[in-house]
Parts: structure tokens; C-alpha cells; sequence
């Protein structure tokens, strides 16, 4: 269990946050059963009470800033993860892989690889470094598993821009997650119709309103926990 | 009663004027045909009809606004849909029939979900002329006109929702949703290309994003809906100077890699095609 490490401060101060940070509790006991596969990662929730104990490292993972920035390094490190895993898929594609699928996963690739060189160059010096990844729990020799890996990270990724976007003050930002998160809606629905069709947009991912996922960046990173290294510290990352 | 000096005066103040009504420029010529042969107590209607026409739908301004905008263009869609499922032999039984009742039901929802969050704010649904005027006049009876349409809705969709996005900023429950629209409508176009793809002939090329612009074999009637869509700049930045996996991002995967926003003038313009009233 050393491997958690809850940041210094709590990221919710105000007192009307109290049940939202119930919540944030509750993701941080995700995180701690992800340690079980020897993760380490600074939780984006914490509590107070834990702030003087022997988990606190000091925040020495990967800080991602405040306010903005922080959201643009989160998209960050979520496009890292999704150019990751395509290029090593590309790389080692499984066998019989149709000449379309083939086709199709280099172009995700690639559109991956132009979301993560964008946000390293527009963040400049305030970019995190490269992460880590483990992409060991994929099978790259297996169809299934290679798309359910693809399908999980891009409705993901949609649920992240979506649930994020309100938390974000600049409207220049928010038009650039805008226009990124309906291209990984594309990528999310083909890959769901390639593992059955007509699934891309089916009651996993649409209510009866019609309306798409959204996740809090707290909720978005503990799912991603499992594939992240690298620690980082996201405890002044804004949240809900 | 000079109306063509009224247009010019028009004119003079709002150069977009006839921009604004271009889809319905004839009616400006009908009108000055016309207007010696109805009664002078007519034309005050006839010019206010002709006002409705150019602003009734205007670019919205506030949350309200941008609510009946998206409304509006659910209207549209979930009619279309509506309308193509009930067409007995128009769409392939099976896997085309459950994908296109599917997304007729999301939007059915939206428009559902849109008016119960504007109560009596709500604006009424128009009355559309999905044949756009003669245009696409065998889109209720010949398939793949109808899929080259729902394409044609999806990614103005798609753009429409972006487009509105910054009067939204910072508001938790409207934008939210509205992102949570957007990227349904998203992965909507993305199966609608895939299905076109599958029908082949002209639409073979499709992919489920867009490339450069105007991408979709139905010709340039639809260049409005893709303009812009060939951006390579993103926040200043060329997306064909970063690192690629081999060498630079190509100018396909930098086009592809961002949908592009559409102003709420360059959409109207576009459903206006489809609204009769």
C-alpha cells in the first residue's frame, strides 16, 4: 500500500464540497485497490486526515499545474496514453488484421500522435514530461483484446473531454477540446461497430436523454491508473 | 411603397442582408414581381414573412439562445429520421434499419430532453422541406441519398455544437449536456460514413473522420457544410510541423485529427435550406 501517496492539500476546500468529497474518497479507495497492481499515483482526491502520515511523499510525481493548465496536461496525458497504445498497436498489429482495420488504426494513430505533439507544444515549458505506460495486461496478438483496449480508452476519452469541459475558464481552450473530443467520438464509435456493428453508440455510453458520457477528471484518471507509471501529481488538477 | 429601396436601405446598414436570405433570394425577386398585383394591406405581411426568414432564426447570444438553436436542429434531424424509418423499403431491414432507428430515438431524445429543460421557452418545431427544394428530391425513396443527407446533418451537427460552446463556458449542467449531445451527434456521423463506405460507388473512400474539406462524394452542394474543415492551425500552432510517426503529421491526419466549429450564421444558413416556415 506505500506506493499510494495522496498530495499535500485537499483539492476541495470549500465546505459546501463536503458530499463531493465523500465522493473524492471513494476514488481514492479505487485508487488503493489499484496499488494492488503496483501502480503509483498521487490520488487527485485526498483527505485531510491522511495529509501527516507516512503516505504523503511530498508531491514529488509529475505536477500538471493549476487551473487551465492542469486541464490541458490531463488531455495531455490522456492523448500520451491513447498514442501509446495505437502506435505499439500499429507496430504489432494482430494477425489477420483486415487491410481496413489496418488503415483505420494508423489513422487513430496518427490523430493520437497530432493531439499529443499539440499539447506538448502549446503547453510549452508548463508541459509534463513524457509518461510511462504499462500496457502489459494487453494482448496486441489478440483482436479482442486489442479493440476492447481501444474501445475503453476512447469512450474514455470522450467521457474526460465531456465531463471536464465546464471546468475550464479559457473559451480558446474549450473550443480546442471541443474540437478534439468529437474526433475521438468517431474513433469510439468505429472501433465499437468493429467489435459489433451497430454498437456505437449504444446504452453503454448513451442515457435515455440521448446524452453521451461525461466523468469527472478524478473519476477519469483512476480508470486510467492501471496503464500510467510514470507518478504525477494532480492535486491541484480542478475537480468534482 | 418602393420595397426595393427598402431592401437597399437594408442593404446599406447590413451588408449581409441578402447573404442572410440567400437561400430565399428568389423570394426578393417574387416579391417585387408580386407586389403590384396584391393589395397594399398585404405587403407589410409579406415583408415581415421575408424578415422571419432572414432573423426569426438568429445566432444566439445566450444559454436560451443557444438552447433553441440546438433545438431547432434536433427538430430537424429527429423528423428526418422519423420520417426515413416510417418510409416502408427505404432502408435495408436489419443492421441499417436498427442503426438509423437508433439514432432516430437519440434524437427524438434530444429534442425531448432540449424543450423539457427550456419549458415554455422552447421555439416550435418548423416545418421542413427535406428535398431542400428540388435538390435532394428522392431522398425519402432512394437510399443513398437519404444516408448522403443524414451525413450532411450529422457533421453540421457536429460543427454547430462546437460553434456555440464559448457562450456556454463555465456552466456545469448546460454545457455539459451540450458536450454530451455533441458527441453523440459525433458518433452518429461516424457510423453514418461507415455505412456509406459499406454501400460503396462514390462513397467508398468515406472514413469515419472527416479529411480536408468537403470529403463526401455528394458534390459541392454540400461545400458549405465542410468549409473550414481543412484547417491545419490549432491555437497558432501547425499541426504539419509536429513530429509524426514517420517524419512530419500529414495534412490528412492534421485535418482529420480536429472536427472544426461552424458559426451559427453558416449553420442557419444551412437548415434554412431544409426549413419551409
Amino acid at each position: 500500500m506505500k506506493k499510494i501517496t495522496p498530495n499535500n492539500e485537499p483539492l476541495l476546500t470549500s465546505d459546501s464540497e463536503f458530499e463531493k468529497k465523500d465522493l473524492g474518497r471513494r476514488d481514492f479507495l479505487k485508487f488503493a485497490g489499484a496499488s494492488a497492481a503496483s501502480l503509483a499515483i498521487l490520488s487527485v482526491a485526498s483527505c485531510k486526515k491522511d495529509r501527516d502520515d507516512d503516505m504523503d511523499n511530498g508531491g514529488k510525481g509529475m505536477y500538471f499545474g493549476s487551473g487551465d493548465i492542469a486541464i490541458l496536461n490531463y488531455a495531455y496525458a490522456l492523448e500520451q496514453l491513447e498514442a501509446a497504445f495505437y502506435i505499439q498497436l500499429v507496430n504489432n498489429p494482430y494477425s489477420g488484421i483486415s487491410d481496413m482495420e489496418k488503415a483505420f488504426f494508423t489513422d487513430i494513430r496518427d490523430h493520437e500522435i497530432a493531439h499529443r505533439e499539440f499539447f506538448k507544444v502549446a503547453l510549452g515549458a508548463k508541459a509534463i514530461s513524457n509518461l510511462e505506460f504499462n500496457l502489459s495486461g494487453i494482448n496486441f496478438s489478440s483482436r479482442a483484446s486489442v479493440l476492447a483496449t481501444a474501445k475503453t480508452f476512447e469512450d474514455l476519452g470522450v467521457s474526460a473531454y465531456n465531463g471536464a469541459g465546464w471546468l475550464i475558464k479559457d473559451p480558446k481552450y474549450l473550443l480546442l477540446a471541443g474540437k478534439i473530443v468529437s474526433v475521438e467520438a468517431r474513433h469510439a464509435a468505429w472501433v465499437r461497430d468493429m467489435i459489433d456493428n451497430g454498437s456505437f453508440a449504444n446504452q453503454e455510453v448513451v442515457d435515455s436523454n440521448g446524452l453521451d458520457l461525461a466523468k469527472s477528471p478524478s473519476v477519469v484518471l483512476s480508470a486510467a491508473a492501471p496503464f500510467i507509471k510514470s507518478k504525477i501529481d494532480v492535486k491541484d488538477l480542478p475537480t468534482y | 411603397m418602393n420595397l426595393l429601396n427598402v431592401f437597399d436601405q437594408i442593404n446599406a446598414v447590413d451588408p449581409e442582408f441578402s447573404d442572410r436570405i440567400s437561400p430565399r433570394r428568389e423570394a426578393i425577386k417574387n416579391l417585387a414581381s408580386i407586389s403590384g398585383k396584391v393589395t397594399l394591406a398585404a405587403i407589410p405581411f409579406l415583408i415581415s414573412e421575408l424578415f422571419k426568414k432572414a432573423y426569426g432564426a438568429t445566432a444566439p447570444t445566450d444559454v436560451n439562445g443557444v438552447l433553441n438553436y440546438a433545438l431547432t436542429l434536433e427538430y430537424l434531424e429527429a423528423e428526418y429520421y422519423t420520417m426515413g424509418v416510417a418510409k416502408a423499403g427505404l432502408i435495408p431491414s436489419g443492421r441499417p434499419l436498427g442503426a438509423i432507428t437508433t439514432i432516430r430515438d437519440h434524437e427524438v431524445a434530444h429534442v425531448n430532453f432540449l424543450k423539457q429543460v427550456l419549458g415554455n421557452k422552447a421555439v416550435s418545431k418548423p416545418t421542413f422541406d427535406f428535398t431542400a427544394g428540388g435538390t435532394f428530391g428522392n431522398v425519402f425513396s432512394n437510399y443513398d441519398t437519404f444516408l448522403a443527407v443524414a451525413q450532411a446533418f450529422e457533421d453540421t451537427g457536429v460543427r454547430a455544437y462546437k460553434g456555440q460552446a464559448g457562450i456556454l463556458l463555465g456552466n456545469r449542467v448546460v454545457l455539459t449536456a451540450a458536450l454530451q449531445i455533441h458527441s453523440v451527434e459525433a458518433r452518429h456521423a461516424s457510423h453514418i460514413r461507415q455505412m456509406r463506405r459499406a454501400r460503396g460507388g462514390g462513397a467508398a473512400d468515406q472514413k469515419p473522420w472527416i479529411t480536408g474539406s468537403n470529403d463526401t462524394g455528394i458534390g459541392a452542394v454540400v461545400d458549405p457544410i465542410y468549409a473550414g474543415e481543412n484547417n491545419v492551425t490549432q491555437a497558432g500552432v501547425d499541426i504539419t510541423n509536429l513530429s509524426g510517426p514517420m517524419g512530419k503529421i500529414s495534412t490528412n491526419a492534421a485535418t482529420q485529427s480536429f472536427d472544426e466549429p461552424l458559426s451559427a450564421e453558416a449553420v442557419l444558413n444551412i437548415a434554412g435550406l431544409f426549413i419551409k416556415a
